[in-house]
């Protein structure tokens, strides 16, 4: 759990809680089984799109749902945010249990350092008010992975508030447009994760394992619906959602829930649900749990987490005992949102294809190595690599990383292209060659298949000439009047010369031949 | 050897007048022999016994580790000790052994001291007399005394010696009586809000609380995070500066420790001069329940002060009367929440119960907890009710900060240490203690102790002198936090001045050999 006072140590988890707009009292209370190293980021309600349902009747008002999120993500650390213990995946149980860890008496926390750190960079990514000085709180209920009957967290004044995610909405007709959306983030918060109960029910045995490093993502949902200018419903708040997927669906059910109960005259009841994953419903977890007092209280044995920036750092201080808000800020990479409005006005792409450039994991490097390379026009790029290239991957279900064709190989490619080395037809082909990862340039395929763009119009017309003789009557039936014929002619010439030829000078030669 | 101070055995051990192990072994002939008294819980014989060697290894090799090296302590059962039971006198915790020294255990051991064993005390620490812990209270070894027994005599209302044994005070009654009667020469106590100071007091000790974030709180077993100190028990104030001097200063498994360079040692001047002192008199600590002995007492002491040359002033410390309801609300809250751990899953006590957690739990905590221990997790439970936080948590936090600032006036406006009576009477006969509950007797009695606690100053009770039923009265000096040093000094000075007499124990040994066999040999030798 924590490291001193500026020692952060690490069993920090990042709870996010997202909470609607509107001071609604959505107020969540804490999880019942947090785990160590974790923060944990209020983040201020997602707000879910106004939903409406059903069609409405004659005479009835729209529904309008309203959502919040707590989010629990475990900060990436080598030790936990309370305890010296290291955090490793998937280590064997309890082998990795400071004296902290299991609560024995006497012991005490100290703040992990990294985590911290981990924390205010979230914040700043977020856009959150970063608190110079936050509190830690400890949250009482009894349970059997919960060693020390409270967990420590900060619920009264936690290091970051009020942010901001911006993020994009799948619209239109096909889909295909793209609308931002923003939600707001109520905070973020340091939170010890608790353990983790493996309950035996051949036995009827509970066995504790306290290294407390999960490694996931967990959510809890806090949903409730409305009239749009009606106060807000109650709500309910279901618990332990590990994946979006699981998470999107135990929303859209539990909102046709909500409506349907109220339509047909019932009540919705401030109830905590889970979800369930086969059935696809959400369901009440009668849990004493849920409507628990966690007696909160200031914990003792951590001071106030003072923050600085660079007007209020106390000159000669040791930079190991204090936290630099300003430093934090500096080696925070480009968000995405930063990247994407960079995108659209560098290379003049659609708003869509930038949220698709960084959706996928490693594209964007992709495309700016391949954009390095190259001559060819950006939009001809990002055509390139988000239609051919990951049009490749995703019908073989890859990832960039296992690509078997290299930025390079793209670049080289486009740039054949670009100078009328190839048609498009044969640059087609020439990407489809690469794929097959024999170790070839794409210039080497083009001269192995003699795949050049052929350029000698006096052989392309001496070619026209002969395919003219040799199809009279298709040149008769032109000339009769059946313009469409000359398609025939265009294709059989560009046969001739392997797709190599420009059907556009193709048709021009013909034509004028035609009516000499 | 055994009456002398810790600071004289440190010489004698130093010029070879006495070996560590011929000092471990009369230590621990005298704990037989008192043992009687219930001072100690556990006595660590062999571990002393083998520190005593490797003490001695040094000495002989001129590689001394300082003033502490083969020196006997002991140390209250809340302190955490690697593979000795740590009971807090508690069902909870029989059969805990911790796998980790408390730092300040750790500190003590890293300078060559001998841990004789572990000291009773009140269950968890919640308590002012050492009567209520599951191994029975401690004994003041002063109702042995000569000077005790002989005014009883006089009295032709005595009654039977036997049953009308004194409290030692608490709750850190064992160490002080393990100090007092001779077993050691300094042992560790905790103070949340006087358990160091009080007993100090009723034993003729000095007992020293230092300044929160001084010392290490890493391995105590908590009561009040927020108050609690580990605190020293010695015959005089020089030997509690050493004491302080090796377990001062910053830890990195505590937090809360301060990082603010002090100066170490804590080598106290001999103050020839007090003309420059101010000392302050807090008016609102002259109230009615303060026994008339007492009060002259202190009275006397501030005349001391002003005869010679230093400046005396009273002082107002305005909320001083909120201090001990105060001191209730956020005593008990936070023993709702360190005592939470206690559900006999990981360590301690478990029940026999197993239909469910839920029932094991309530068994497991019903049964290793007193009625003490369970009226404050309730009360503090109450108190953190959502509905109830506001009106009583922070309330109370608000006048704690109060109560602070009442000192930092006095302090502001001058005055360099705080003089107070330490407890309201002298030690009570056990049977006249237990007539009044726990509650009320810990409310009574931390009255001049536990607001020094709600403000983290460091404070320090000084055996003044005899009462008329020559039993020791102390007397309190309270300084600015982190001022320690000259807490001491000053202290220092008073002790010099009041000469209070040495406990005489003679009868009581000769008793004690009569009983116990062949330990005539083991006679004691005690100062003067």
């Amino acid at each position: 759990m924590a490291a001193p006072m500026l020692r952060w140590v690490g069993r920090g988890r990042l709870w996010t809680f997202a909470r609607v707009d509107g001071g609604s009292c959505h107020r969540r209370e804490a999880p019942t089984g947090s785990t160590s190293n974790w923060i944990r980021g209020q983040s201020s309600v997602a707000q879910q799109p106004l939903c409406m349902t059903q069609k409405p009747r004659k005479g009835e008002h729209k529904w309008a749902a309203v959502v919040g999120l707590e989010i629990h993500a475990q900060i990436s650390s080598n030790s936990k945010l309370f305890s010296g213990s290291q955090v490793r995946f998937s280590a064997p149980p309890n082998s990795l249990v400071s004296f902290f860890d299991a609560s024995l008496p006497g012991t005490l926390p100290v703040l992990n350092r990294r985590c911290v750190e981990a924390a205010v960079m979230t914040g700043l990514a977020l856009n959150c008010h970063i608190n110079k000085k936050s509190l830690f709180d400890r949250k009482h209920y009894f349970y059997a992975d919960l060693p020390a009957g409270y967990q420590i967290t900060q619920q009264r004044l936690p290091i970051a508030v009020n942010g901001s995610l911006t993020y994009g909405v799948c619209a239109g007709k096909k889909q295909s447009q793209v609308i931002p959306k923003t939600v707001r983030i109520k905070q973020i918060q340091l939170e010890q994760d608790s353990g983790k109960s493996l309950h035996d029910d051949l036995r009827s045995q509970t066995l504790i394992d306290l290294n407390r490093a999960e490694g996931q993502l967990r959510v809890d949902a806090n949903i409730s619906v409305h009239h749009p200018g009606e106060p807000l419903g109650v709500r309910t708040e279901v618990k332990n959602l590990n994946s979006i997927r699981f998470l999107a669906k135990a929303i859209d059910y539990e909102i046709q829930r909500q409506i349907n109960e109220l339509e047909n005259g019932g009540e919705i009841l401030n109830e905590t649900r889970s979800f369930h994953y086969q059935l696809g419903c959400t369901m009440s977890m009668r849990d004493k749990e849920g409507k628990q007092d966690y007696r909160f209280m200031p914990e003792p044995n951590l001071p106030p987490l003072v923050l600085y920036d660079a007007t209020s750092l106390p000159a000669g201080a040791d930079p190991q005992q204090v936290i630099n808000i300003d430093q934090i800020r500096e080696t925070l990479p480009e968000l995405p949102s930063v990247t994407r409005e960079r995108l659209v006005q560098q290379y003049g792409m659609l708003l869509e294809h930038s949220f698709t450039l960084l959706n996928e994991v490693g594209l964007l490097e992709f495309f700016q190595n391949v954009i390095k390379e190259t001559r060819a026009e950006p939009k001809k790029v990002t055509s390139w690599v988000l239609n051919t290239f990951l049009g490749y991957l995703k019908q073989q279900n890859l990832a960039v990383s296992e690509s078997p064709v290299t930025p390079s190989a793209l670049a080289e490619l486009l740039d054949l292209l670009d100078s009328r080395t190839i048609s498009s037809a044969a640059a087609k082909q020439v990407f489809e060659e690469l794929w097959k990862r024999e170790g070839k340039t794409p210039g080497q395929i083009v001269s192995e298949k003699q795949l050049e763009l052929m350029e000698d119009r006096g052989a392309l017309e001496q070619l026209c000439h002969s395919m003219m003789e040799a199809h009279p009557q298709v040149v008769m039936d032109l000339k009769k009047g059946n313009p469409r014929a000359i398609n025939k002619l265009i294709g059989l010439v560009r046969k001739a010369t392997q797709s190599r030829a420009d059907p556009a000078m193709i048709k021009e030669i013909l034509e004028k031949k035609l009516s000499s | 050897m055994l009456g002398r101070t810790l600071q004289e055995v440190s010489a004698a051990l130093k010029q070879g007048q006495i070996t560590p192990t011929e000092l471990c072994q009369k230590c621990l002939s005298l704990i037989k022999k008192t043992k009687f008294l219930n001072a100690y819980i556990t006595v660590s014989e062999e571990v002393a016994l083998k520190q005593a060697e490797e003490s001695e290894k040094r000495y002989k090799n001129g590689q001394s580790l300082g003033d502490l090296d083969g020196i006997p302590v002991a140390v209250k059962d809340n302190f955490s000790t690697s593979g000795i039971e740590t009971t807090c006198a508690s069902n909870m915790l029989k059969g805990y052994i911790p796998p980790y020294n408390a730092t300040v255990v750790q500190k003590l051991l890293d300078q060559g001291a001998l841990l004789m064993g572990k000291t009773n005390l009140d269950e968890f620490a919640m308590g002012s007399g050492s009567t209520d812990g599951i191994f029975g209270p401690v004994k003041n070894p002063w109702s042995y005394s000569k000077q005790y027994r002989e005014k009883r005599k006089q009295n032709p209302h005595s009654k039977n010696e036997d049953s009308d044994w004194l409290i030692t005070g608490g709750s850190s009654g064992g160490s002080a009586a393990a100090v007092s009667a001779f077993t050691c020469y300094a042992a560790l106590g905790s103070d949340t809000g006087g358990s160091t100071r009080n007993p100090a007091a009723h034993c003729g000790l000095v007992g020293f609380k230092p300044s929160y974030g001084l010392v290490s709180r890493h391995g105590l077993i908590p009561l009040v995070n927020s108050m609690d100190v580990p605190g020293i028990l010695t015959r005089c104030v020089d030997d509690a500066a050493i004491v302080l001097g090796a377990l001062a200063g910053p830890d990195p498994k505590d937090s809360t420790t301060v990082h603010d360079p002090i100066n170490k040692p804590f080598m106290l001047p001999s103050l020839a001069d007090v003309s420059k002192l101010c000392i302050g008199i807090p008016k609102e600590y002259l109230i009615p329940e303060l026994s008339s002995e007492v009060r002259s007492l202190w009275s006397k002491a501030a005349d001391l002060f002003e005869s010679e040359g230093a400046k005396v002033l009273e002082v107002s410390l305005p909320h001083t009367s909120y201090s001990i309801v105060c001191y209730h609300v956020l005593c008990t809250s936070e023993v709702a929440s360190n005592m939470a751990r206690f559900d006999g899953l990981q360590y301690g006590h478990r029940c026999d119960i197993n239909v469910s957690t839920e029932a094991m739990y309530a068994a497991t905590r019903r049964e290793g907890f007193n009625d003490v221990v369970r009226g404050r997790i309730l009360s503090g439970n109450f108190f953190l009710l959502k509905e109830n936080y506001e009106n009583y948590f922070v309330k109370a936090q608000k006048v704690r900060r109060l109560i602070a600032n009442d000192f930092v006036n006095a302090f502001n406006s001058g005055v360099d240490v705080l003089l107070t009576p330490t407890t309201l009477s002298e030690a009570v006969p056990y049977l006249e203690f237990i007539k009044e509950d726990n509650r009320t007797r810990s409310a009574q009695d931390d009255i001049f102790t536990q607001a020094v606690n709600m403000a983290g100053l460091p404070a320090v009770s000084i055996p003044v002198a005899l009462s008329n039923q020559g039993l020791p009265i102390g007397l309190q000096f309270i300084g600015r936090a982190f001022c320690d040093q000259q807490l001491l000094t000053v202290a220092k000075w008073f002790e010099k001045q009041v000469q209070f007499p040495v406990i005489q124990l003679q009868e009581l040994m000769d008793d004690c050999s009569a009983v116990l066999e062949n330990e005539k040999s083991a006679s004691v030798s005690l100062k003067q």
